[in-house]
């Protein structure tokens, strides 16, 4: 038993931080800094730039453009990427369909998607939710009925994140209605999200943003040959991108750069009496508790690294539900390092009314509503532990 | 021992109960929190021909008698429908504050036209750096030709942008983080040389910063005794947090119940959410933490009346709000789903309202630190 990282997985890292330190971009980093809002040009812009260093594919093997990366030099990535505050990759294009396009798309999708995909030329979206199916993924009902070489499709998609920058959305939809599981009688479909029918709207979300939408979808005409794998059996394929979607949800590495931004806030503030907030040991010792529970989910992430399952199964569930835990925790104690200074809407007030010590406070409530969704999205944490329950515990 | 409202508190529950469910609903609640005021100056008039301006006050200085016990009642009330008028400001903080007004004449006028609806009134206890202690206090009080010059800054003072009269505690002697040596002062709002930055806060209210740049007071402004302005603002701060966990009992409440209502319409699986065991057992807690709340509204309603042990039994009531309310408003949203995280429905409103509520008057931590100094 060692810990430590290979030579060579030692020199990616040191690669990753050069190229960090010196090229991304300025403004960019100020923006991640303040926690302000990123464009589509913005994300566009850096997923550019990371495709010139062919660090976009990071899933995937090198025939298709990717790093070929073990999961521990993908780790790496993430951390350094985390760690200097860089915006992630576009998760629905890298983690999400690129790898069902390379692993059951046909060689004529493959050729005309993957590319795109890759370098961000196709910015994607998911179409799984629905108003009657969250956790119950599999009771969707979007209609896509057969016309010959297209499909007809109408339904509702909800919380589709970034729709309105989508260029194509993967979405599941109902082929069969009468087949006997709820679960099989559903197709993959890529649909063209310039597609006549098609209409975004947004969903205004706590923290006053919104990032996500409801998708309406009425007689959209989808040719079958955007169809992936065979038709009534898009489930193996919804199934494989959930396994992906999951993996990275501990968010170990984002959630050390918000401890250290934690720390170094509650430094800056004094309380009446003399201490800093950082120096008073109720909220001290709350801080450590996080940090010690984000160190047993960095272990427990490399011991799942470490193993090299290509499927971490089960043990993603268990990450998810520690890793979302702490992200909320964290935003918990931003709100109380705020104090009554949260409680302006920064919308209205804008930041003149903070000094730079209090910079972080206008962002503290909205991040703490915002966050919640973190134990929601992703498959709920209670369907998470009846996962675990079922596939570990064998109950 | 008998904790049941008399059928007169009973009479005025139901009217306000008839009142809400007549006039609020969170549609008509988001429309006022983006009007110009942030409020209703029609449902302002309906409370004080409904009593409830005067219901705390003593009926000597113009108030209905109802004391401590009417203060919950109606707050409790206003917190099921997450009330946006500025009543916790002017009759539980600034109420509490001008209930102890030495100067019989002034209180009973002042009461007065609060309980009429004409007066509203804002304290501006909070500084910058002062982190929920009330003695935290470097705006400068000096005096000048037979009056006081104030100057100094205000940090997020609740509803000042409404208020007719400010409350603002000043520094007429001692360092920064005495008690001794702080005077409230009574401050028009429109005062020369104050000035206010407004703003929403996150959970709909209006607050803003206060700059005061060498206003010119009579000696008759000073409420209370010169340099022992902190006497007052301790028990100020008794009746706010009563208001306050009343309310935050009410927003409870509801919340628990709304998320029941939901997991029994909302199928997933083919049957209704709430069949889940792992459900209906959050459910249960949140209702426990619900009813704990409650039951420290109550004892910190009849401490009032009888006068002992108020700062302690406000402290514990401020801890109970703190932690029940981040359990309940997460639970709440977890339970909604995703249908939680929008603006559209009713219960993220709740929960935001039960954030900001750890944000008054101290949050949790602040007050289990200082419980036992109470």
């Amino acid at each position: 038993m060692e810990a430590g990282y290979t030579q060579e997985d030692l020199a990616l890292r040191d690669e990753i931080r050069d190229f960090l330190a010196n090229e991304f971009p300025a403004d960019l980093r100020d923006k991640q800094l303040r926690g302000a809002p990123l464009s589509r040009e913005d994300i566009v812009n850096w997923h550019k730039l990371l495709c010139t260093r062919g660090w976009t594919g990071i899933h995937w093997p090198v025939e298709y453009g990717g790093t070929g990366w073990t999961q521990m030099q993908r780790h790496i990535f993430q951390t350094e990427m985390a760690a200097a505050g860089a915006p992630p990759l576009l998760a629905f294009n890298i983690k999400m369909i690129g790898p069902v396009l390379y692993k059951y798309g046909s060689e004529e999708q493959k050729r005309r998607f993957l590319p795109g995909t890759l370098s961000l030329d196709i910015w994607w979206c998911q179409g799984y939710s629905e108003p009657g199916a969250g956790s119950d993924l599999a009771a969707l009902q979007t209609r896509a009925v057969r016309d010959g070489d297209e499909y007809i499709v109408n339904g509702q998609k909800t919380w589709t994140t970034l729709a309105q920058y989508a260029d194509w959305m993967f979405c599941l939809v109902r082929t069969d209605p009468d087949a006997a599981r709820p679960q099989q009688g559903i197709s993959f479909l890529l649909i063209d999200m310039n597609s006549p029918g098609i209409e975004v709207r947004p969903i205004t979300t706590l923290d006053g943003s919104a990032p996500v939408n409801d998708v309406f979808l009425t007689d959209v005409r989808v040719p079958v040959a955007n169809r992936i794998g065979e038709e009534n059996q898009g489930w193996t394929c919804a199934k494989a991108l959930l396994g992906n979607e999951r993996t990275g949800i501990a968010q170990v590495a984002a959630s050390k750069h918000e401890l250290a931004r934690l720390k170094r806030v509650a430094s800056g503030i004094s309380v009446p009496g003399g201490e800093t907030l950082m120096q008073q040991d109720d909220f001290a010792r709350r801080v450590a508790e996080v940090e010690v529970d984000l160190l047993g989910l960095e272990y427990s992430e490399l011991r799942v690294l470490a193993a090299g399952a290509d499927n971490p199964g089960p043990a993603s569930s268990y990450l998810k539900i520690v890793g979302s835990g702490i992200t909320q925790r964290l935003t918990e104690l931003f709100v109380e390092a705020a104090g009554y200074h949260a409680l302006p809407l920064a919308a209205d007030a804008g930041d003149n009314i903070y000094p730079s010590w209090l910079d972080f406070a206008g962002r503290s409530a909205p991040k703490y509503f915002d966050t919640r969704k973190v134990s929601i999205f992703g498959g709920s944490n209670e369907i998470q532990r009846n996962i675990i329950a079922k596939a570990v515990l064998g109950l | 021992m008998d904790f049941s409202y008399s059928e007169e508190q009973k009479l005025l529950q139901d009217s306000i109960v008839r009142f809400l469910d007549d006039q609020y609903d969170i549609e008509s609640r988001r429309a006022l929190i983006n009007s110009d005021l942030g409020f209703s100056d029609a449902h302002w008039s309906q409370f004080a021909e409904l009593g409830l301006l005067g219901v705390a006050f003593d009926a000597e200085d113009g108030g209905f008698g109802y004391g401590s016990v009417g203060l919950m009642l109606v707050m409790e009330a206003f917190g099921r429908a997450l009330v946006i008028e500025p009543y916790w400001s002017t009759v539980a903080f600034a109420g509490g504050a001008l209930r102890q007004d030495t100067r019989s004449e002034r209180r009973a006028d002042l009461i007065g036209r609060i309980s009429s609806g004409e007066l509203k009134v804002a304290s501006a206890y909070s500084e910058e750096s002062g982190r929920y202690h009330l003695s935290h206090v470097t705006t400068g009080a000096e005096e000048a030709s037979g009056g006081w010059r104030l100057s100094g800054r205000k940090s997020v003072v609740l509803n000042a942008g409404s208020a007719d009269l400010l409350i603002v505690s000043a520094r007429s002697s001692g360092g920064a983080d005495d008690r001794d040596g702080i005077t409230l002062f009574l401050v028009d709002r429109d005062a020369a040389g104050l000035s206010l930055q407004e703003y929403r806060t996150v959970d709909g209210f209006r607050a803003a910063e206060i700059t005061l740049e060498n206003v010119e007071v009579g000696a008759d402004a000073v409420l209370g005794e010169v340099g022992g302005g902190m006497a007052i603002l301790d028990q100020a701060e008794v009746w706010g947090i009563l208001g306050l966990g009343a309310e935050a009992s009410g927003v409870m409440e509801r919340a628990y119940q709304l998320t029941v209502e939901y997991t029994k319409e909302r199928k997933q699986f083919g049957v209704p959410i709430s069949s889940f065991q792992v459900l209906q057992h959050r459910m249960v807690d949140m209702f426990i933490e619900t009813e704990q709340t409650k039951s420290l509204v109550l004892m910190l309603a009849l401490a009032l009346q009888s006068g002992e042990n108020q700062a302690q039994a406000a402290s514990a009531l401020k801890i109970q709000v703190g932690k029940a309310g981040r359990h309940i408003g997460q639970q709440a949203i977890q339970l909604h789903g995703g249908m939680g995280m929008t603006d559209e429905m009713a219960i993220g409103h709740y929960f935001k309202r039960l954030t900001a509520a750890n944000q008054i008057l101290g949050d949790a931590a602040h007050h289990l630190k200082h419980y036992y100094e109470r």
